[in-house]
């Protein structure tokens, strides 16, 4: 007989880390099941200004550190597996990794989201290839190159001005007249010399040859095409995508209420099965950010021990 | 594992014979650092069949790119001195790396 743990939680970014954290904390027996690394969406991110007790220098991948060493340290659980099957119904709930089997009271989900992608024709050839969806990760292979960057809410514009530590120019592709990001990342992003804005576009086709060296643009007013080609001793450019997430939630469809593509949950992180909670971006909210993560998190541990001492 | 670096990837890899395996990473790229304990016991594994080596791009752009690499992590089989396959960021995972291993060995 496997172990029965009182809490498991997929998911090792701050909402299930969080998690952890609370429910190690409680004294739950505590497994987070991550399918490959810690932290989730923030560990591409190049700073996090806005996370209450972040100072200027905080990145992604610090902040997560910590929240995983805190979580150990209240004695959470952790394996590395990626869940492919959920039996969630009764009182013991099983997950079906592709290395094991799991059993827990409660299941706190924090699957988390993937970046969105464009959808257009020549996307998937050159990912790696020129289009990436990390700054962090890529960023360096463009200094002293031209760099576009897809999209115009807080993280396109956050990782635009990160990008510009290392582009000679960047420019921001967005499909409206305006941005979307917050009123402090706009001005920084005005007053960059180096950043420089294509509004009312989008992106029809990326070409290349082994590497990218043009982007395709549609304005979406006038419907002109317009073809960037790369500067010829430059070869290439870079083109960065960050134009919204899309949840993980597939191995849930027709066992959990999802609205578009998200878990739906009451205020309480409960889903519609007694015992399984959403916490995190993978939830419908109208904020995915590192902040409400945690306090999903934090709700849905607390919830979860409160489920637990029902049975 | 044999770390390589500008100098010696022309001598190590391009000029090597047989099945070369490489993993191109970089400072910051936090995928890249997750999956190194992994590529590690692959090389533990399959160390006597084919060589292990590791590029860190950071400090060798311009290899990388002459290689085609423009996005991390890249996990790539060369067989003399020809880039034969590749795995490429989310693609990248330790049971897409280790099914690729076992084509070559």
């Amino acid at each position: 007989m496997s172990k029965v743990y009182d809490v498991l939680i997929i998911g090792a970014g701050p909402a299930g880390l969080s998690a952890g954290i609370y429910a190690g904390r409680a004294r739950l027996s505590t497994l987070i099941i991550e399918k490959e690394k810690d932290g989730g969406q923030i560990v591409l991110t190049s700073e996090v200004e806005n996370y209450p007790g972040c100072l200027e220098g905080e990145s992604g991948p610090t902040l997560v550190d910590r929240m995983a060493e805190q979580a150990k340290h209240f004695g959470v659980e952790k394996v590395y597996d990626e869940i492919v099957e959920v039996k969630l119904e009764g009182k013991e709930k099983i997950l079906i990794g592709k290395k094991g089997e799991y059993k827990g009271k409660a299941v706190i989900i924090a699957s988390g989201a993937t970046s969105r992608p464009i959808g257009c024709p020549g996307e998937k050839t050159y990912t790696g290839k020129g289009v990436s969806y990390c700054a962090t990760c890529d960023a360096a292979f463009f200094e002293d190159l031209e760099v576009f960057v897809v999209g115009g809410g807080d993280t396109a514009v956050e990782e635009a001005l990160y990008l510009t530590k290392f582009a000679r120019k960047v420019s921001i592709i967005h499909r409206r007249n305006e941005l979307r990001a917050a009123k402090s990342i706009r001005e920084k992003a005005e007053a960059n010399p180096k950043i420089h804005f294509i509004w009312d576009s989008v992106v029809k086709e990326i070409k290349g040859d082994g590497i990218v060296n043009s982007i395709v643009l549609e304005n979406v007013k006038t419907k002109e095409l317009t073809e960037i080609v790369a500067d010829e001793d430059d070869m290439t450019f870079g083109i960065f995508v960050f134009i919204g997430y899309e949840p993980k939630t597939k191995i849930f469809e027709g066992i959990l209420d999802i609205e578009n593509g998200y878990l739906v949950t009451d205020d309480n992180m409960k889903t519609n099965i007694e015992g399984v909670f959403a916490a995190g971006d993978v939830r419908v909210k109208s904020l995915r950010q590192v902040v409400t993560a945690a306090a999903d998190g934090a709700i849905a541990a607390v919830q979860a021990e409160k489920y637990i001492e029902t049975l | 594992m044999l770390v390589l670096d500008k100098t010696n990837f022309e001598t190590e890899v391009l000029q090597g014979e047989g099945y070369i395996f490489v993993d191109f990473f970089g400072d910051g790229c936090a995928p890249c650092e997750a999956l190194m304990p992994h590529v590690e016991k692959l090389a533990e594994k399959y160390g006597d069949k084919l060589k292990f080596t590791k590029l860190n791009t950071t400090k060798a752009r311009r290899v990388a790119i002459g290689q085609k690499v423009l996005g991390l992590p890249v996990i790539a089989i060369y067989k003399d001195g020809e880039k034969i396959e590749e795995l490429v960021k989310d693609d990248a995972t330790p049971e897409n790396i280790e099914a690729m291993i076992q084509k070559y060995i």
